[in-house]
């Protein structure tokens, strides 16, 4: 028997290996709920979903929605800037506002690491991160697992290639704590300047591995799956980089560089794709390229993290 | 947690006779198979339904189609109940819409399980009739449902629990009365 | 007014002296140190089992008054020093306004004065608003009162502006006291940079933007021969600079927080704001060092940097939470916990650094039990194990990265000026 008895995901970081390998297998029952003619399903009934979105995002929020409503819970959306919090709202009054909903649980995105952390210590309501700043995004993790798990059949002993702004990047901090803890072998590469110090240094345990590569080609050779990153186009003012042309070149994804990963290799990228700049057009529409299987699990994957959270609460209460 | 054998109330041979008479009793009532739909209610009631085809197809040199129905994400008690096993698949062949379904089960109990079956058995169409087929019925019915084909109805209280034994998933193949060490 | 204090042991680094003696005090003023003194027309402190020491100095606090009552005032910043033990504390110019003038600097010792509880030695800005641009008026300040001049929270970034300040302070015979930060190379992060930033995601310092900055001061110093003196020190190679300069005999001092001896940036995976201070929390490895320092001298003095916040201030996003953890009442237990106990350095040298040796970083008339002196004394029972609970404090802020630690060394009383202005409860 899996036992997934958390009030709260707030990151790939503190989960063991049995409790993502229940996630994903939760969503793998949940992927056929959304191949049904009619996708919904009566189990979070009355439950309520507050999808709490400090930080501009399409794809997440409406991923989070749709597996809120395949389940039947009421999601409600709000958008939030974080200007009003630095008008002098603290977390805590943020806490009690949406305590006063009585929400079941509360999907967080927000701009500053720890947002979700600090907000899970003041409130009853189960609270999934979304994305907090560059820390993690633990929902992206499990999709991109998920996806690498169906079309790969495995994790352990993969090599995975992540590529591009890893300082920036929760997408990348997520991927390497559930890849490594699931036995696959990491290597990230990017321009120096993106690289974040002693990045070698955040994989604690696991069976995997990660290493920081010097060059892009290095971390592609013979790798089972390249991920990339998006860039955004706001780091070239701040020097991290001269040109997004240098950057194409240099570090982007083309159909020659792909080619040095093995032949069965996939591709795939948390979106939205920057076509040209981090990852070329001819790659994005390549056989082996994932990015809309990603689009897909995403929602099976949320519907399990729902599902597994509400499960736990009543485990709580009863 | 310790079970205490109370009392055996099948053995695998007497399994077999019943439902062997079961299959017979579903081929008379539905005038043969042709719109016949057999879905079994994970998890034991996957592997009668099962049995239950091979045994019309023996009957009738035609075996009807089967499906499972997993129903985790239909209950009515997710909030009040302990850790279960990973959900499993519901899987049902074709479309439902005109057939004429019969839901297996191993054990009817307060009539729950099959109350959330048929909720989520509608979601999938909108089948001609569906039918019950259970191995036993225990009594104690919570809501205003019965089986159209019954293997052995029991008395028993509460505190009783009926097992039913396949080896698909278990070491013999019986059913047994236990009570709660 | 006389006050004999009994049995106690006596620890007066300034003149190497450790011994179970009495101390008499006449008129505010150390009056003898000896053997079976009389009692006689005195009051008597019994001290047997403690230690008498110099009152604690603390070159570094933020009463945050004038301008931010709400987060401290100069009598509850006070009523938390000499609860700490501290009966002198030097006052950080960031206030609203900046004390960058005179009569900003009259105003605090007024209200200093009011509290009547330890000393307050204000240090003036450097330059007006501490906008790093403008010399403020430091001989007018000096002439108030003031014992130092600092920028401290915004770094001088241009380096002429800095030659110019030192040369002038010279002439004045101030200390240039600087929180030594490239800011552009900080480059608006919120705590150290090393593993734990990267993974928190968190915008890291990198110790790089200390140590440059602590190379240009000494450069500076020795260029102009000016005194300067580095505050919160918080990196190994930082420290490194400060004792190759020692060696070379440059006027520069430095100074160490204790949550920078007992922490590190490990603390802050929980995003607990209470562990957000600037300089950040280091690694081990500086941790370690900073302690090393402490032992072999070139640490001259123990400064908390007490910066106290409201509540609701440190209840906001990590990131965007103020700088600062309050100090006063922590200090001692936590230096005599980590320096102490642990075996790095002797009570002497600890309190060396909680007296004498802050006294002379700003030359502050204070900090020594020779007869005659003033007669600021701590008493502390240096095997008391106590619990750090923040809601006890006498400071008007909870931001204390030390909530619920077990700390060793507790302060039971303290005088200023032979008068008893602290007394711990029973």
């Amino acid at each position: 028997m899996t036992k997934f008895t958390r009030k709260d995901l707030l990151g790939i970081r503190e989960l063991s290996v049995e409790e993502i390998n229940t996630i994903l297998d939760t969503a793998h029952s949940f992927k056929e709920v959304s191949a049904r003619s009619i996708k919904k399903v009566p189990t979070l009934r009355g439950k309520t979903v507050i999808n709490f979105f400090f930080e501009a995002s399409t794809r997440t929020r409406t991923s989070f929605e749709i597996a809120g409503k395949r389940l039947s819970a009421d999601t409600i959306n709000i958008s939030a800037s974080t200007s009003s919090v630095t008008k002098g709202e603290t977390l805590i009054d943020t806490a009690r506002n949406l305590e006063a909903m009585a929400p079941d649980v509360i999907v967080i995105r927000h701009s500053s690491p720890g947002v979700p952390h600090q907000l899970a210590r003041l409130i009853d309501s189960s609270v999934v991160n979304a994305g907090d700043g560059a820390h993690e995004h633990p929902s992206q993790a499990l999709l991109d697992a998920y996806t690498i798990r169906e079309r790969k059949g495995r994790i352990a002993g993969l090599q995975i290639a992540i590529i591009g702004d890893i300082t920036h990047s929760r997408v990348a901090r997520s991927n390497v704590h559930l890849l490594t803890k699931l036995g696959a072998h990491v290597r990230v590469a990017g321009p120096r300047t993106l690289l974040p110090p002693r990045f070698a240094e955040i994989v604690e345990d696991g069976e995997g591995s990660l290493t920081v590569c010097a060059k892009v080609e290095d971390a592609i050779l013979d790798a089972d799956v390249v991920m990339m990153l998006r860039i955004q186009h706001e780091r070239m003012s701040a020097a991290y980089f001269p040109s997004l042309k240098e950057y194409s070149i240099r570090y982007g994804l083309t159909l020659e560089r792909f080619a040095l990963a093995s032949q069965e290799a996939i591709v795939m990228h948390p979106g939205p794709v920057n076509r040209g700049v981090e990852i070329s057009s001819d790659v994005v529409d390549n056989a082996r390229s994932l990015i809309l299987d990603q689009v897909t699990n995403g929602v099976a994957v949320r519907m399990a993290i729902l599902f597994l959270l509400m499960q736990s609460r009543g485990l709580g209460e009863g | 947690m310790e079970f205490k054998l109370k009392a055996q109330v099948m053995d695998a041979a007497g399994i077999s006779r019943t439902l062997s008479r079961l299959a017979l009793q579903i081929v008379e009532r539905n005038a043969g198979t042709s719109d016949l739909l057999l879905i079994g209610i994970r998890r034991r009631g996957v592997p009668l339904a099962e049995r239950l085809a091979d045994t019309i197809a023996q009957l009738e040199g035609q075996r009807p189609p089967t499906g499972q129905l997993d129903i985790t994400l239909y209950r009515d008690d997710l909030s009040t109940v302990g850790p279960r096993p990973v959900i499993n698949k519901t899987e049902i062949p074709g479309d439902v819409t005109d057939r004429a379904i019969v839901l297996v089960d191993d054990v009817l109990y307060t009539g729950r399980t099959i109350r959330a079956a048929l909720d989520e058995l509608v979601d999938f169409g909108r089948p001609r009739r569906v039918e019950l087929a259970v191995l036993i019925d225990r009594g104690h019915r919570e809501l205003p449902i019965q089986a159209d084909y019954v293997g052995k109805h029991l008395q028993t209280s509460d505190a009783e629990i009926v097992k039913v034994m396949l080896t698909d998933y278990d070491e013999d193949e019986q059913v047994v009365i236990v009570e709660k060490e | 007014m006389k006050l004999l204090i009994t049995g106690g042991k006596i620890l007066d680094p300034s003149q190497g002296l450790e011994k179970i003696a009495d101390l008499l005090i006449e008129d505010g003023r150390i009056a003898e140190i000896g053997n079976d003194l009389s009692s006689q027309g005195a009051a008597v402190f019994a001290a047997s089992g403690l230690l008498v020491a110099p009152g604690f100095i603390d070159l570094h606090v933020h009463l945050r008054e004038p301008g931010e009552e709400y987060k401290e005032t100069i009598a509850t910043g006070l009523q938390a020093a000499v609860a700490g033990g501290f009966t002198s504390v030097c006052s950080m110019p960031n206030t609203t306004p900046v004390n960058d003038n005179a009569s900003i600097t009259r105003y605090i010792l007024d209200q200093a004065r009011q509290a009547n509880l330890a000393n307050v030695f204000p240090v003036g800005a450097i330059t007006r608003g501490s906008l790093g641009e403008e010399l403020a008026e430091m001989a007018e300040m000096k002439a108030a009162g003031a014992v130092a001049v600092s920028d401290d929270g915004k770094p001088v970034m241009n380096a002429q502006v800095m030659r110019h300040a030192m040369e002038y302070a010279r002439d004045h015979d101030l200390v240039v006291a600087d929180h030594c930060q490239d800011n552009c190379l900080a480059a608006c992060g919120v705590m150290h940079e090393g593993k734990y930033s990267t993974l928190l995601g968190l915008k890291g310092m990198s110790g790089a933007a200390e140590d440059s900055h602590v190379a240009r001061d000494i450069m500076l110093a020795e260029l102009t021969g000016a005194r300067a003196h580095i505050m919160h020190i918080s990196t190994a190679r930082a420290v490194e600079l400060v004792r190759d300069a020692k060696r070379r005999g440059l006027p520069v001092t430095c100074e160490v927080t204790p949550h920078h001896l007992a922490l590190t940036d490990a603390e802050v995976l929980g995003f607990d704001a209470n562990t957000k201070m600037n300089p950040p929390l280091r690694s081990e490895e500086d941790r370690l060092a900073l302690i090393e320092a402490c032992a072999d001298g070139t640490i001259d003095a123990i400064a908390t940097d007490h910066a106290p916040h409201h509540a609701d201030e440190k209840m906001l996003e990590f990131d965007r939470a103020p700088f600062g953890v309050i100090g006063l009442e922590t200090a001692l237990g936590a230096c005599f916990k980590v320096l102490v106990e642990s075996g790095a350095v002797s009570v002497m040298r600890l309190v060396e650094m909680l007296t004498v040796g802050a006294a002379r970083v700003f030359a502050l008339p204070r900090g020594t039990l020779q007869k005659g002196a003033i007669a600021d004394l701590t008493i502390f029972n240096p095997d008391a194990v106590w619990t750090v609970d923040p809601v006890k404090f006498k400071s008007k802020s909870r931001n204390t990265p030390f909530a619920n630690w077990t700390l060793r060394g507790k302060v039971i009383a303290t005088f200023v000026a032979g008068r008893e202005v602290y007394r711990a409860e029973e």
